[in-house]
């Protein structure tokens, strides 16, 4: 296989409201990023943001999946929801800001530090969203 | 000092090739291969699962016999303030320090006094502001081997403060020669050790060149030659001279409660250990001031080189403990341990990746594929009759070049079912042979 063109693409599915699987996800991407050798700085940092990331599907999203790619030079990744939207991304992106529900914030969560603390951990953060379909989030990481 | 020293080792004799052991190590670190077990070197971190788990008793913890201490003209006893919990009815401490010096030692340094020192110097961390929280306790070695192996991200939220062991060790040198006025190389100090972690970080220390200790005895092979003495009336001498706090250090929270503050967790049993470092390894326990995480249940008293039932220890620790009036060592006691003694870690501690598949992340992707491709081909039952603890193990055991696709009994079964319908079709075609017959002509 060229060099270029070595890459891990893993897919996972997530589904609105499983609280109890919340978490699992950026756990294995964890793992196979310590398998990888990555520097362990980067896979705390990516770690945080696939976290964030799975737990902002389970939560406001009404389900979708989080798509993990590895190459040697970028980790990426992006979740797809179908789900209401983000109607304000920078309100959305303010500290302490959170639309989450009775549900779960009787669970712990809802502290309004999800995007935040995606932006603060990411390299790139794009944010595609539209009312009443859902919404797209790319997290980039750069390996030098 | 060799760089790969175990205490945990295993007797092949007693060995039956089974799975227990395989399936409880935290860091995979062992593998059935030809009916016997095998500890990987690199992986293994002492934490004693295995010598805890093992039905055939074939996992033992190396420790120094008694007659060690002969080495020396003059020789000190550290023990841990788990050897206080052992005896049924104890309810004087003075009595076990006591038994120390009629088996052979010159003097009996309690490693809880250490405790109590390093409560100080904790206290002192816990203030700096550059300290990275949760600051991480540094007492067990299973679980600093552990954050080396598996959380190399929190290794520099460790306290880079010496092991009450190692401080005890180097009081008690200092207090001896200066009391006796003997030189240093004939004093020589041993730890009755409840673990196997502690012998080996004594081999082969943590954050530091050489540890003070010269031994560890295990408390098991005192608790007989000391039992004898329990029976005999107490001393009316005052020998135990650490405090409860220092003492409470040989079960679970007893260091975080020994510094006084709100903010700190404490988890024993290393599953759990390794849950709660995953979560302050994504940010989820900003908040904690301190984390005290111990490999064994109940704390040292559930060691693997104990002799009673851990908890049991743990209450008569309690008991003993809340008796004691001791005071803990004053601000110009601990100042002038500060100048006589070596009491923080002065080499890094470093990461050990021994989970990475490659040096070249290029090559790594490439063997994670290839995981991935043998993985979905194995039966996902994870029985470890392979060897190996796990399916994703095996894969990555195969594509590390340590085991092959066969070790696994369900794709044998497989390939020798595939095999015998082969034969099935080439009965009913039987090639002709020298005779020139078929089987099927009547002639």
């Amino acid at each position: 296989m060229p060099e270029s063109e070595a890459a891990i693409k893993q897919v996972f599915p997530i589904e609105a409201e499983d609280f109890a699987s919340a978490g699992e996800v950026s756990g294995k991407i964890k793992n196979t990023l310590k398998r990888l050798g990555v520097d362990a700085a980067l896979v705390r940092r990516a770690a945080i943001a696939s976290y964030e990331a799975e737990l902002n599907l389970v939560i406001h999203s009404y389900g979708g999946q989080l798509s993990f790619m590895v190459t040697p030079t970028e980790i990426r990744i992006v979740t797809k929801d179908t789900g209401p939207g983000i109607p304000d991304v920078e309100l959305a992106m303010r500290e302490g800001y959170s639309t989450a529900s009775e549900k779960a914030r009787e669970l712990g969560f809802g502290a309004g530090m999800g995007l935040p603390n995606i932006r603060r951990c990411a390299d790139k953060v794009e944010i595609q969203s539209k009312m009443g379909q859902g919404t797209t989030v790319q997290i980039t990481f750069s390996i030098q | 000092m060799r760089e790969y020293y175990h205490s945990v080792t295993l007797n092949r004799e007693k060995c039956m090739g089974c799975t227990n052991c395989i399936k409880r190590c935290p860091t995979e670190a062992i593998r059935v291969r030809e009916g016997k077990a095998r500890i990987i070197d690199e992986r293994c971190i002492d934490c004693g699962e295995c010598i805890r788990v093992c039905p055939y008793h074939a996992k033992t913890a190396v420790t120094d016999p008694l007659s060690i201490i002969d080495r020396f003209r003059y020789k000190i006893a550290l023990p841990a303030p788990t050897l206080f919990g052992q005896f049924k009815n104890l309810t004087n401490c003075n009595k076990v320090i006591y038994a120390l010096r009629k088996i052979g030692f010159d003097e009996v340094f309690e490693v809880a006094r250490g405790a109590d020192y390093a409560t100080q110097l904790l206290k002192e961390k816990l203030k700096m502001p550059d300290t990275r929280k949760p600051l991480i306790s540094s007492a067990c070695p299973a679980i600093v081997r552990l954050i080396q192996v598996r959380f190399p991200n929190l290794i520099d939220h460790i306290a880079r403060v010496e092991s009450p062991m190692e401080i005890a060790a180097q009081l008690a040198k200092e207090e001896f020669c200066r009391n006796h006025k003997v030189p240093k190389e004939q004093v020589g100090a041993f730890f009755i050790t409840p673990c196997a972690a502690k012998m080996t970080s004594i081999r082969n220390p943590i954050g530091n060149d050489r540890s003070h200790v010269d031994g560890a005895i295990s408390i098991l092979d005192l608790y007989g030659p000391l039992s004898a003495y329990m029976k005999i009336p107490d001393n009316a001498e005052q020998l135990q001279r650490a405090s409860s706090l220092g003492l409470s250090w040989a079960i679970t929270s007893g260091e975080s409660q020994s510094l006084g503050i709100d903010n700190t967790l404490a988890v024993d049993g290393i599953q759990n250990v390794i849950r709660v470092l995953e979560e302050i390894e994504n940010n989820k326990m900003s908040d904690l001031d301190f984390f005290e995480g111990l490999s064994c249940a109940g704390g040292c008293v559930g060691g693997p080189l104990t002799f009673e039932n851990g908890y049991v220890a743990k209450n008569r620790i309690r008991l003993l403990a809340k008796k004691i009036q001791n005071a803990a060592p004053s601000k110009e006691e601990v100042e002038y341990a500060k100048e006589k003694i070596d009491w923080g870690l002065k080499k890094d501690i470093i990461e050990k990746p021994v989970l990475k598949l490659d040096e070249d992340i290029v090559a790594a992707i490439q063997k994670m594929e290839a995981m991935e491709r043998i993985y979905s081909n194995l039966p996902g039952l994870d029985c470890g009759s392979c060897g190996s603890p796990s399916c994703r193990t095996l894969a990555e055991d195969i594509v590390r070049g340590n085991a092959s696709e066969l070790d696994c009994v369900f794709k044998l079964r497989e390939k020798v079912k595939k095999l015998a319908e082969e034969m099935i079709e080439f009965s009913d075609k039987m090639p002709a042979g020298r005779e020139g017959k078929r089987n099927n002509d009547k002639t």
